[in-house]
């Protein structure tokens, strides 16, 4: 019984959800290796190496995987896949992208967002945005799951692990075209001790100004709902929901956010959680630890100039 | 060209739903159902590029149990041509209906599958993937912008980061984010004359697919709930509060 993760890297450097889902990884309780694939991704392949734990580190290292893309990198990885028990990837957009094709090539259902490790066959997983909680056994021989990181603690990079290459080349029938990438000295979101976000009441683009004085004041990232997103305020990358980023940081300072269901979906299991809103009635009170109704435009500078 | 929209009913997206007393299931008994959003985004991008021309005819095709043919006749007020209505009363996961509707492209040959990127109720965001590898065809998912030229579709993808365009041969699989489009409401003329637009209702035996089970629901618990919280009077006593109560700052 052995275990293959699917690193999340950017070729120079691994993400650190991949160091999470080792975690998840050991608590199934069987061997882990990890896949590296990317293109001149051996900086990532060594920083893989190193987590704690991992026996073998798989690399394949071709310009057909620079990208990301699902049709080739599924293939690659049902292929790989023959030999392992368990194939474990992050519910970031690659993993949810890839391992769902994974899965069906091997004839297999997929368990998405897991929570908690009951067993080797045995895990939880939230549904209906978190509203509810579903223990499910895999009946199948092999077990293929997209992981929640922010549920598991990363484990440490004391390891040493032997890099082994690959040399199967899959090309792609998909090409690439392009890609924007928001540049940002922040943390990422799914990494942030701190998130500071932001929902319609910001009222522009502008007005997160304030929120970023405060985010950087605190070391954290920036985070938003999905009508401040949708209004074109911010990125979409930095939305915070049952579709979209799901966080757990020390704090989450919610600011003009109302808190519909599927926003409290994607940040109820954070530490210590702030809402800040005019409106008393607001839901997001509801999960909030600490309550403020104030206009946020008055107290979000003051609270930057008091921490 | 055709286009395919599978779509799923689920609980309404503003129900809060609750887990039944013995812990077995979410309690869905007399709750408002509808058509999953993420579906509708989907229907909606078909009927837009029938509008542009690009698509002539729009099947939309559903799994699941006979009033669920109320949000295939939702899909029809909205611009599809007709529907699929694969009957049962069991529930499947993402691998079976996958095979399901892969049985369907086999018969009806789509040169695009629009599905939505996740349901509201499982969360699994698995079926157009599923369905792609099992047809053998390449698939652009959280598309937030789509337009097919010449034999091919780009799409723009929202990815951790940012976006992402990539360019796909047809026929492809595409799943829909939330941002790839606002879908109208449908007028009530449209909402009659879907009443008269070709269903067809099969079984899953007579689309020939074999259907394994894979996974088996142990318990289904609510959440752990939150401490309530405490309001504070302001700034000044919120930012002594988490520097001295709870520490984070």
């Amino acid at each position: 019984m052995t275990t293959l993760v699917i690193a999340e890297h950017d070729n120079q450097s691994l993400k650190a959800d991949t160091a999470k889902v080792v975690a998840c990884a050991q608590a199934i309780g069987a061997d882990v290796d990890v896949l590296v694939v990317g293109a001149n991704c051996a900086a990532a392949a060594s920083e893989a190496a190193k987590l704690n734990g991992v026996s073998k580190v798989l690399v394949a290292d071709a310009s057909a995987y620079a990208h990301g893309l699902a049709d080739n990198l599924g293939e690659l990885i049902s292929g790989i896949g023959a030999d392992y028990s368990h194939i474990l990837a992050s519910a970031s957009s690659l993993g949810k992208d890839v391992l769902p094709r994974v899965a069906a090539l091997l004839d297999v259902a997929q368990l998405s967002e897991v929570v908690e490790v009951k067993s080797d066959d045995t895990f939880v997983r939230p549904v209906y945005a978190g509203n509810a909680m579903e223990t499910v056994q895999s009946l199948d021989a092999k077990k293929v799951m997209t992981v929640r990181s922010s549920a598991f603690d990363a484990v440490a990079s004391d390891g040493n692990a032997e890099l082994v290459t690959l040399d199967t080349v899959i090309e792609s029938q998909v090409s690439f075209e392009s890609q924007s990438l928001t540049e940002s000295e922040r943390p990422e979101l799914g990494n942030a001790a701190v998130i500071v976000s932001g929902g319609r009441a910001l009222a522009s683009s502008e007005n997160f100004a304030i929120l970023e004085a405060l985010a950087d004041k605190l070391g954290g990232a920036l985070g938003a709902s999905r009508a401040a997103v949708d209004a074109g305020f911010v990125p979409n990358d930095l939305q915070v929901g049952q579709t979209g980023k799901i966080v757990a940081p020390d704090l989450y300072i919610a600011v003009g956010i109302s808190g519909a269901i599927q926003h409290l979906a994607g940040m109820k299991d954070s530490k210590v959680i702030v809402a800040i809103n005019k409106d008393p009635e607001a839901p997001i009170f509801q999960v909030a630890d600490y309550g403020l109704e104030a206009d946020l435009f008055d107290a979000i500078p003051a609270l930057t100039k008091l921490v | 060209m055709k286009v395919l929209v599978p779509v799923k009913r689920v609980v309404d997206a503003n129900v809060k739903v609750r887990v039944n007393a013995d812990n077995t299931a979410v309690d869905t008994a007399n709750l408002k159902m509808a058509i999953n959003p993420f579906c509708e985004i989907a229907v909606e991008e078909a009927v837009r590029l029938k509008e542009a021309g690009v698509v002539s005819e729009i099947v939309v095709a559903t799994v699941g149990p006979k009033a669920a043919q109320e949000q295939l006749r939702t899909a029809m007020a909205l611009g599809a041509d007709r529907g699929i209505h694969v009957e049962t009363d069991d529930s499947y996961c993402a691998l079976s209906i996958a095979k399901i509707l892969n049985a369907i492209q086999t018969n009806e040959q789509a040169e695009l599958i629009i599905l939505g990127k996740q349901s509201i109720d499982g969360d699994n965001n698995q079926t157009g993937q599923m369905l792609a590898a099992l047809a053998k065809l390449p698939q652009a998912t959280f598309a937030s912008e789509v337009s097919v030229a010449d034999g091919a579709v780009s799409v723009t993808r929202e990815i951790d980061g940012g976006l992402q365009t990539i360019k796909m041969p047809l026929p492809a699989v595409i799943t829909a984010d939330l941002r790839l489009n606002e879908p109208r409401y449908a007028k009530l003329p449209n909402i009659m004359k879907a009443k008269r637009k070709p269903l067809d209702t099969v079984s899953v035996d007579s689309l020939g697919v074999t259907l394994g089970e894979h996974q088996k629901v142990i318990s289904v618990t609510p959440p752990a709930e939150r401490q309530a919280g405490v309001m504070v009077g302001s700034v000044e006593e919120l930012a002594d509060k988490l520097k001295n109560e709870a520490k984070v700052i």
